[in-house]
């Protein structure tokens, strides 16, 4: 492959995005965790519950940083390295990004400063509030931005006006455009990826403490909440795929039949593969273990009715196979261990032994790296799959790019993005280390009957202006040490 | 109202909102060297912890603005300036790293490297902005397919850098009478002097770009003489920069801040007047400009989008101005500060 502005374009829209995504699905999920965590402390009264909110909404902050920083180059990469695609889309994605930037983005960053650095100036109430407006701006934002990327996968609500290099799409009905064949369907499972994500994040550092024995009334009730919602939002996860998926099979049947490397369509019943390793030359599945009938069913809810493949799609229209069949299946793969092992995790939760089981909670440990991976994998899906389009069937991704723009030019951003990045991330590395590191504060035992219901007292007697910092919001340490009031 | 002449009034004010609010956080950047122990360096980051991240969301919501209401402007002026804009990507994720991984350790070296990078991401992403207004002042090489045909040579000519010094100068000037506001003590007297050099600087700089402008590019006021209340605003411009010293001379630095404000604003708007109904200008030929009608989404994009706005703006306002309540006030320092 040569190194022309589309492929490096392209090759920098997958670092910056793959390097973005990092962050967001985090956000979301920890986010609605912690809204959870502050309502118990609001409803029992129990400390314990407020060190939880505070210690998570720390490791919210650092990332939300991370995803405001590389959110930017984002919205500014349309302009820069798409303006064909930014001309054409501009009309149908105006509204969608004129309401993420009103509603999301100003709700999540202004209330996070309250979130994060308000504990002792705002009443617990306002602080609460504070909480469920941030949750509330994560997911907003994530729904205008699968909307978006959804009416790139099944265009709905538009015309085109314009011919050649002007051509674009209008709005013809803005709710046609929000609720395309697929946003829903898609949303939900974007949402169910994200809140895997926060609830195994919430387990895997809970039982890192517990591993070590510190924080341990924290850790066990943190990892818990984790477990439980985890639990439920894994066992949804293949639902909400599943219905995801039977919008591919009706709007994007070549996707599909990337992830599943279905080639040939056949005359009876297709069968779908669980492992296998695609053959583009032979245009089969090498080594597959196939459970016959099975896409057939999935799709069709029959045995019989052949489902369509490749071969169905003009050479030049036809997704690559290999890159979306290894995602999709990694992806599913990740879906099923989750499910398992949340539920094995409840079932020894029942029988009290969860936290004695040392090589579970090791598990546990690195198991989040399961759901980072497994949201990266499904979008590389969803998106080379759509290939070799941008806006499926409209706009082919070799004609979006910058005419304005040279590969030199491209090629000079990759590196600097490429250093840019890895020192972000070693930052990412080193700060939440740090939080993991210095951990939530201890809750005395006398603190516990001293806080109850003193709530206000608590508010008052923090009242002290200090220095603040996105990633190292003051602790209550500090303010005891220097609390003279 | 026309959407389209509505749409270009909205992005000026969220520039206008953004220039003022991370004008001053860019400001606090700029002179950041001045401040000479670590104490005080760490009293200058934390007088913008909580609050730089939501001035950048304007900054956020301007590019959804015009992507969203103008996608050919946004298209021509991103692809066309795409170095200067990576270099401003760059410039303010650096901004951003170097304030959280200054206070990670107490060396000496590491300190001042980042109080150093902090400082030129800070001035450059400031010049970036300046250079962007000044080409659009002084038009680009458009062609009549509305792409840029030029090289980054075109885009640092004399008189787009000088509106870069001008920038910097701003904020320099915005953000020591932010300092000014949120210091107490010897720092403070210090910061005193500051706003009157940096005041100093704004004021050649702000005069040699406006006889430069006048001399050079006439058609900045033609659209006074269809709209002479504009000159009322020049005037109120020229009140509130002579305002500031009078402000400070009498020792009410909220003034000078609420004066520098104004100025921002009053500058922001001018520009706005100045390019009005363009959006981008073509050096090559008038024809090919970016209007707000030949560059514009549909009218009914346009429509909805405006509704969106009008449901939305009145909360963005209303929270805004709660946080900087509840943050007002003196810094000091904590043990878990910058």
């Amino acid at each position: 492959m040569e190194l022309s502005v589309v492929f490096l374009s392209r090759l920098q829209f997958t670092l910056t995005i793959m390097f973005h995504y990092i962050f967001p699905p985090l956000t979301i999920g920890l986010g609605t965790l912690m809204v959870i965590m502050e309502g118990l402390y609001i409803k029992t009264g129990n400390p314990q519950y407020e060190e939880m909110t505070r210690f998570w909404t720390k490791i919210f902050a650092v990332n939300f940083a991370m995803g405001v920083a590389s959110g930017i180059v984002m919205e500014f990469q349309f302009g820069t390295n798409w303006a064909t695609y930014s001309r054409f889309v501009g009309d149908v994605f105006g509204s969608a990004l004129a309401a993420e930037g009103i509603f999301a983005f100003f709700l999540e960053s202004g209330f996070l400063a309250i979130l994060v650095f308000g504990w002792d100036r705002v009443s617990q109430k306002m602080h609460f509030f504070s909480t469920i407006m941030v949750a509330l701006g994560a997911i907003f934002s994530s729904i205008w931005i699968v909307v978006a990327n959804s009416w790139q996968q099944t265009p709905a609500g538009y015309h085109l006006v314009g011919h050649g290099s002007i051509e674009r799409a209008e709005v013809t009905n803005f709710w046609s455009v929000v609720f395309n064949p697929s946003s829903v369907e898609r949303l939900v499972h974007v949402l169910i990826g994200a809140f895997i994500l926060g609830g195994f994040m919430v387990m895997s550092i809970s039982a890192y403490y517990i591993l070590k024995k510190r924080h341990l009334e924290f850790a066990s009730r943190s990892f818990t909440i984790g477990l439980l919602f985890a639990t439920v939002v894994s066992i949804l996860a293949p639902v909400s795929g599943h219905f995801a998926a039977e919008i591919v099979a009706k709007y994007q049947p070549p996707k599909l039949a990337a992830f599943e490397a279905h080639y040939k369509t056949g005359k009876g019943p297709t069968g779908m593969y669980l492992i296998g390793i695609p053959n583009t030359q032979k245009q089969k599945v090498d080594y597959g273990i196939e459970v016959p009938g099975l896409l057939s069913f999935l799709v069709h809810g029959n045995l019989s009715t052949p489902v369509q493949g490749l071969d169905q799609t003009k050479p030049q229209n036809r997704p690559p196979v290999v890159i979306p069949f290894y995602m999709y299946h990694l992806m599913i793969g990740l879906g099923i261990f989750f499910i398992l092992l949340t539920l094995y995790g409840c079932y020894l939760l029942w029988r009290g032994t969860l936290f004695e089981k040392r090589w579970l909670l090791w598990i546990f440990v690195v198991a989040v790296l399961g759901p980072y991976l497994a949201n990266q994998a499904g979008w590389i899906a969803a998106e080379v799959g759509r290939q070799p389009w941008v806006v499926y069937g409209l706009l082919r991704t070799s004609k979006a790019v910058s005419p304005a723009v040279s590969g030199g030019q491209v090629l000079t951003s990759i590196i600097m993005f490429g250093l840019i990045y890895l020192m972000l991330f070693a930052v990412w590395v080193y700060v939440m280390n740090e939080k993991i590191k210095n951990g939530p504060e201890e809750v005395k035992p006398d603190e516990m009957i001293a806080h109850k219901g003193g709530i206000l007292e608590t508010a008052a007697r923090l009242v002290n202006p200090s220095g603040y910092s996105m990633t190292g919001a003051r602790e209550k340490r500090d303010i005891d040490n220097n609390d003279q009031n | 109202m026309d959407l389209h002449i509505l749409w270009f009034v909205l992005l000026g004010v969220l520039l206008t909102g953004y220039a003022i609010l991370d004008g001053f956080d860019l400001g606090v950047g700029i002179v950041h060297l001045t401040a000479k122990t670590d104490k005080e360096r760490r009293i200058y980051m934390n007088s913008i912890g909580p609050l730089w991240d939501g001035n950048e969301v304007w900054l956020v919501t301007f590019g959804g603005a015009l992507f969203a209401a103008f996608p050919d402007a946004y298209a021509t002026a991103f692809s066309g300036f795409y170095l200067p804009f990576m270099l401003l990507l760059f410039a303010l994720i650096f901004r951003a790293v170097s304030m959280e991984f200054r206070s990670k350790t107490t060396s000496r070296k590491w300190r001042q490297t980042w109080d150093i990078s902090f400082f030129g991401a800070s001035t450059l992403a400031t010049f970036l902005f300046g250079v962007a207004i000044g080409n659009s002042i002084q038009g680009m090489p458009i062609g009549a397919d509305k792409e840029f045909l030029g090289n980054i040579l075109n885009l640092l000519n004399p008189y787009s850098l000088l509106v870069g010094a001008l920038a910097v100068a701003t904020f320099a000037m915005h953000g020591s009478i932010y300092l000014h506001l949120k210091t107490t003590g010897d720092l403070q007297k210090r910061i005193y002097r500051q706003m009157w050099r940096t005041y100093g600087f704004f004021l050649i700089l702000y005069i040699l770009t406006t006889m430069y402008t006048l001399v050079s590019r006439p058609f900045v006021t033609h659209n006074f003489e269809n709209q002479p209340w504009a000159w009322l605003v020049v005037v109120l411009n020229v009140l509130a920069i002579a305002n500031i010293p009078r402000a400070i001379f009498k020792d009410k630095p909220l003034y000078a801040f609420l004066s520098s404000c104004f100025t921002i604003a009053a500058l922001t708007f001018l520009f706005g007047v100045a390019l009005f109904p363009n959006l981008i200008v073509s050096s090559l030929n008038p024809q090919w400009n970016l209007t707000i009608y030949n560059a514009a989404s549909s009218v009914k994009t346009l429509g909805i989008m405006r509704n969106i706005a009008f449901i939305g703006m009145p909360f963005v306002l209303a929270y805004t101005i709660i946080i900087y309540w509840i943050f007002y006030g003196k810094v000091e320092l904590g043990k878990f500060s910058y």
